[in-house]
């Protein structure tokens, strides 16, 4: 790290752009000398708080993680140390460094400057949870001092730097107030065409890509309740944005859509170590009811993205399913006392919740817009509502009413019991990674309908059904056929994932499939996934539905804000990226008119003629 | 309703038999008390372009809606190729008439290419369980599907675009896209609605081109039109539509001459008749001004 010193100032006036733009914060008033010590003041603020990590923070282990050991960073800061890493490699692409140019082929100042604010975010926010936690500052070792120190140079020499885009350059105006300069800094230009790669080069980067998505998600369930988890969604949510400006996620995306297979194969892989990776079986109950979440959002995705029909009672499809299966599994206290093989169950209750999506959908979906949205809430409700009724008071006792059928037994398929722990390849399988490898292969099947449906003739129609109906009409699609179609599809999808749902969680109660709620699964939760994820995509609701489900079970203690925080964050998605998370290609041109060399001429005035 | 234009077409050949692609008869379509249109017969026969003119509000695009099943006629039947068509939109696109919409409804945002694609649906057969499964089947119509659509598009000069969202195209070109999208459905008849509106004069002609090769290629085509010189250049026979009524049918100078058709476009001369002093400013003006008004092109032509 020492050597840090030495590139930057050799290589301070190596390639770096010239047309870029006035720094938010300028040292000097000659660009130059303060893009130098801006330079200057990053990689120093980089090199402290690297220091800092291998200094105590604090001298007590109470502290989540235990800060206290020299040489020995622990639990947040690792955090620090991978942002300080990670700063100190950007500042040097950013200079221009042979070898690490690649890192950054879109912005470049602007990614360092998130990168700063990903360090900073993370060391300050462990230096607040240790002075509430702890009671005050004085609980400070020097290394946290040296860290915060370091981090808030780091952000002052990041903001020192020149913009990436001149000024004006996205079409918007000149810059004139620091606020406008400060906003001017995070953007970013798109990176070039790369230079063309081996085959296997390429390849063997998407499956680099998804060991790191794998191993993030593992950290992230892995990290413990209350401050490590929060640090990880600060440095994730300043990290993340960071890369995405240094142009690494499209450089990625380019590369992902050019092997889908073995992006899809690398994806599954991944998923399928997952539960290798952890020891503790709690975190493996928290993935499989990601899984089987994200497994129902993109399902809905298929009803919502594709097709266009708002469905706002889907989590009924998955209660059809949950139920069917619990009814003829063997429990106690079902009511029909069946107990068929599991794939027998899995085909009864997919059947059953096809057979509701077509009487559902029969006379719902001759509505449109708002009044059908509100129409599937209402059937939602009313499946829930008649399943507490089905209790032999006020109706045949079906479904055992509020109490729910418990004690589902589990899976048995030849022989292997899905409750009993299982040895494989000398790792330990617990009962919840035993079902999270066979809830995969339902998504697996989850997403290929997705993905074999959508760009086909059919999924084609759904799209233009979603674009204009009665243009698609005309084009000879029928409309009601397909959207029926559209429907029915989800909700066998959602039925099937609801049957392995009844035996993963034991029992099933009318209480978990309400409209909202605070714990997903819900139907606004699975819509939610599917908006923040990104509409029409298959990583985006799996992606969303991870992060909606970790989000409230890792912070429990804050459950009573939980609404109040996704309405918060909700907003500022719509605001800051209207396309979600993960933006379908048609979504991105949608939103942001640029990428395109034709932009759409203005209406002419033919448009403005009465109807003959 | 209560000027009473007479309703003799009296020049139109009456057909019914042999190469008629379109035949309405009795066309009405009421709207509660209002009759937008009113006992309209009209027949297009193969290889034909039938234009479809009127003053605005006089019934056209309703008169369109009914014979492509957007709207359920209060009377009469439309007949494609001598069979009875049902009033449901994608059945009459299966049947074989395609149409585009006045106000451009492209898909727009799927791509140029995919917006032809969807025209190709009622052609192509590959269900829900066949793209699952993706047999040689499905992917050898994936292909010809393809094939033709990248057709199409070389036919409108869209080819070089085919990635492009629809939505970026230029205005003239959306319409291009349209009627490609219209013509994948391989129509025997294809009905366009006011093609060249807000187009320039270039576009215009590029827009007749592009119709005089439809025919050419064994489409009729019926076209409603603002612009009487793309229309009188363009069609064989001219329908007007006056008041949900037609008020004549037949040969483009047997219209621009009829005096109830100009009548219906300016007005009934008032009583005093205009003196040759008048007329002569008239024409006079018509002859500097370049593209004049609809209605002075229908006189002065």
């Amino acid at each position: 790290m020492t050597t840090q010193h030495t590139d930057l100032t050799t290589a301070g006036d190596g390639p770096a752009p010239t047309t870029a733009g006035r720094p938010p914060l300028p040292l000097n008033a000659d660009p130059h000398t303060s893009r130098r010590l801006g330079r200057l003041l990053t990689g120093a603020g980089a090199v402290l708080s690297f220091a800092a990590t291998m200094l105590p923070w604090t001298w007590t282990a109470e502290f989540p993680g235990d800060l206290t050991i020299a040489f020995y960073p622990a639990g947040l800061q690792l955090l620090t140390l991978a942002a300080a890493l990670l700063t100190a490699a950007l500042l040097l692409a950013s200079a221009g460094v042979t070898g690490l140019r690649w890192l950054t082929p879109g912005g470049k100042h602007s990614a360092l400057l998130l990168m700063t604010l990903a360090n900073l975010g993370v060391t300050w926010y462990t230096a607040g949870a240790i002075a509430t936690e702890l009671g005050g500052l004085v609980n400070f070792e020097p290394g946290m001092w040296i860290g915060v120190a370091g981090t808030l140079l780091a952000v002052i020499g990041a903001l020192a730097l020149p913009t990436d885009l001149p000024p004006g350059a996205d079409g918007g105006t000149p810059a004139a107030g620091p606020w406008q300069r400060l906003r001017h800094a995070f953007k970013a230009p798109a990176p070039g065409s790369p230079a063309p790669l081996p085959g296997w080069a390429e390849i063997l980067i998407i499956c680099a890509s998804c060991a790191i998505g794998l191993y993030a998600f593992a950290y992230g369930i892995e990290a413990e309740d209350g401050p490590p988890f929060i640090g990880f969604l600060v440095m994730a949510a300043f990290a993340a944005p960071a890369l995405g400006k240094a142009g690494l996620f499209r450089r990625l995306s380019a590369l992902t859509a050019r092997h889908r297979g073995v992006t899809l194969a690398a994806a599954f892989a991944a998923a399928l170590l997952f539960p290798v990776t952890q020891s503790n079986e709690a975190y493996t109950n928290i993935a499989v009811s990601v899984l089987i979440f994200a497994t129902v959002a993109l399902g809905l995705n298929m009803v919502v993205g594709l097709a266009g029909i708002l469905d706002l009672g889907y989590v009924a499809f998955l209660g059809v399913g949950a139920y069917t299966a619990a009814l003829v599994s063997g429990a106690e206290t079902s009511s029909i006392g069946l107990h068929v093989p599991f794939w027998a169950a899995v085909l009864i209750g997919a059947a059953v919740a096809l057979v509701f999506g077509l009487v559902i959908g029969f006379p719902s979906l001759r509505l449109h817009g708002d009044y059908l949205a509100i129409v599937t809430l209402g059937f939602g409700e009313i499946f829930r509502i008649s399943v507490q009724n089905l209790d032999g008071d006020s109706g045949p006792n079906v479904t055992n009413g509020p109490n729910g059928i418990p004690n589902i037994p589990d899976l048995e398929i030849f022989g292997f019991n899905f409750g009993d722990e299982h040895t494989l390849l000398g790792f330990e399988l617990g009962r919840f990674a035993n079902y999270y490898l066979l809830m995969l292969l339902f998504t697996a099947l989850v997403v290929t309908v997705f993905r074999r449906s959508d760009n086909s003739r059919i999924g084609r129609a759904w799209i233009a059904i979603r674009e204009d109906e009665t243009a698609a009409r005309a084009m000879g699609v029928n409309a009601f056929r397909l959207k029926l179609m559209a429907f029915a599809l989800g909700a066998t999808l959602a039925g099937m994932a609801g049957t392995v749902l009844a035996h993963v969680e034991f029992s099933v109660n009318p209480e978990s499939y309400k409209f909202v709620h605070t714990a997903p699964p819900n139907s606004a939760f699975l819509l939610i996934a599917v908006i923040l994820g990104g509409m029409g995509t298959v990583s985006g609701p799996l992606i969303g539905a991870a992060l909606l489900y970790l989000i409230p079970a890792k912070l429990q203690f804050m459950a009573d804000y939980q609404l109040l925080l996704f309405g918060i964050a909700l907003i500022l998605l719509m605001r800051f990226r209207p396309e979600g998370l993960i933006a379908d290609r048609r979504k991105q041109l949608e939103f942001h008119e640029t990428g395109q060399l034709d932009i759409p001429a203005p209406a002419t005035a033919g448009l403005g003629k009465t109807e003959a | 309703m209560t000027t009473t234009p007479t309703t003799d077409s009296a020049p139109a050949p009456r057909s019914g038999t042999g190469g008629a692609v379109l035949e309405a008869s009795g066309v009405t379509m009421r709207f509660g008390g209002l009759t937008a249109v009113r006992d309209v017969d009209l027949t297009v026969r193969a290889g034909e372009i039938v234009g479809l003119i009127g003053p605005n509000g006089a019934g056209k695009t309703t008169f369109f809606n009914c014979l492509t099943g957007l709207y359920i006629p209060t009377e009469g039947t439309v007949r494609y190729k001598g069979t009875v068509l049902p009033h449901r939109s994608h059945l009459v696109t299966q049947a074989g008439i395609a149409r585009t919409f006045q106000n451009i409804r492209l898909f727009a945002n799927m791509t140029v290419l995919e917006n032809v694609l969807v025209g190709r649906h009622t052609r192509t057969h590959e269900g829900l369980l066949s793209a699952l499964v993706r047999g040689p089947g499905f992917r050898r119509a994936e292909r010809d599907s393809e094939q033709r659509a990248m057709e199409l598009l070389d036919f409108t000069g869209l080819a070089a675009k085919r990635d492009h969202l629809a939505r970026n195209l230029p205005y003239g070109e959306q319409r291009k896209l349209e009627i490609a999208r219209a013509l994948a459905s391989e129509p025997g008849l294809l009905l366009l609605d006011e093609p060249t509106a807000g187009m320039t004069a270039i576009e215009t002609t590029a827009t007749r081109e592009l119709v005089l090769a439809i025919r050419e290629q064994g489409t009729a085509v019926l076209v409603i039109e603002h612009d009487m010189r793309f229309i009188f250049n363009l069609c064989d026979r001219v329908a007007v539509l006056v008041q949900g009524q037609k008020l004549i049918e037949g040969t483009p100078e047997t219209v621009q001459n009829d005096d109830r058709v100009i009548a219906a476009y300016l007005g009934t001369p008032f009583d005093g008749e205009p003196g040759e002093a008048e007329a002569a400013e008239v024409r006079a003006a018509e002859q500097t001004g370049t593209a004049g008004t609809d209605t002075t092109q229908g006189k002065a032509d």
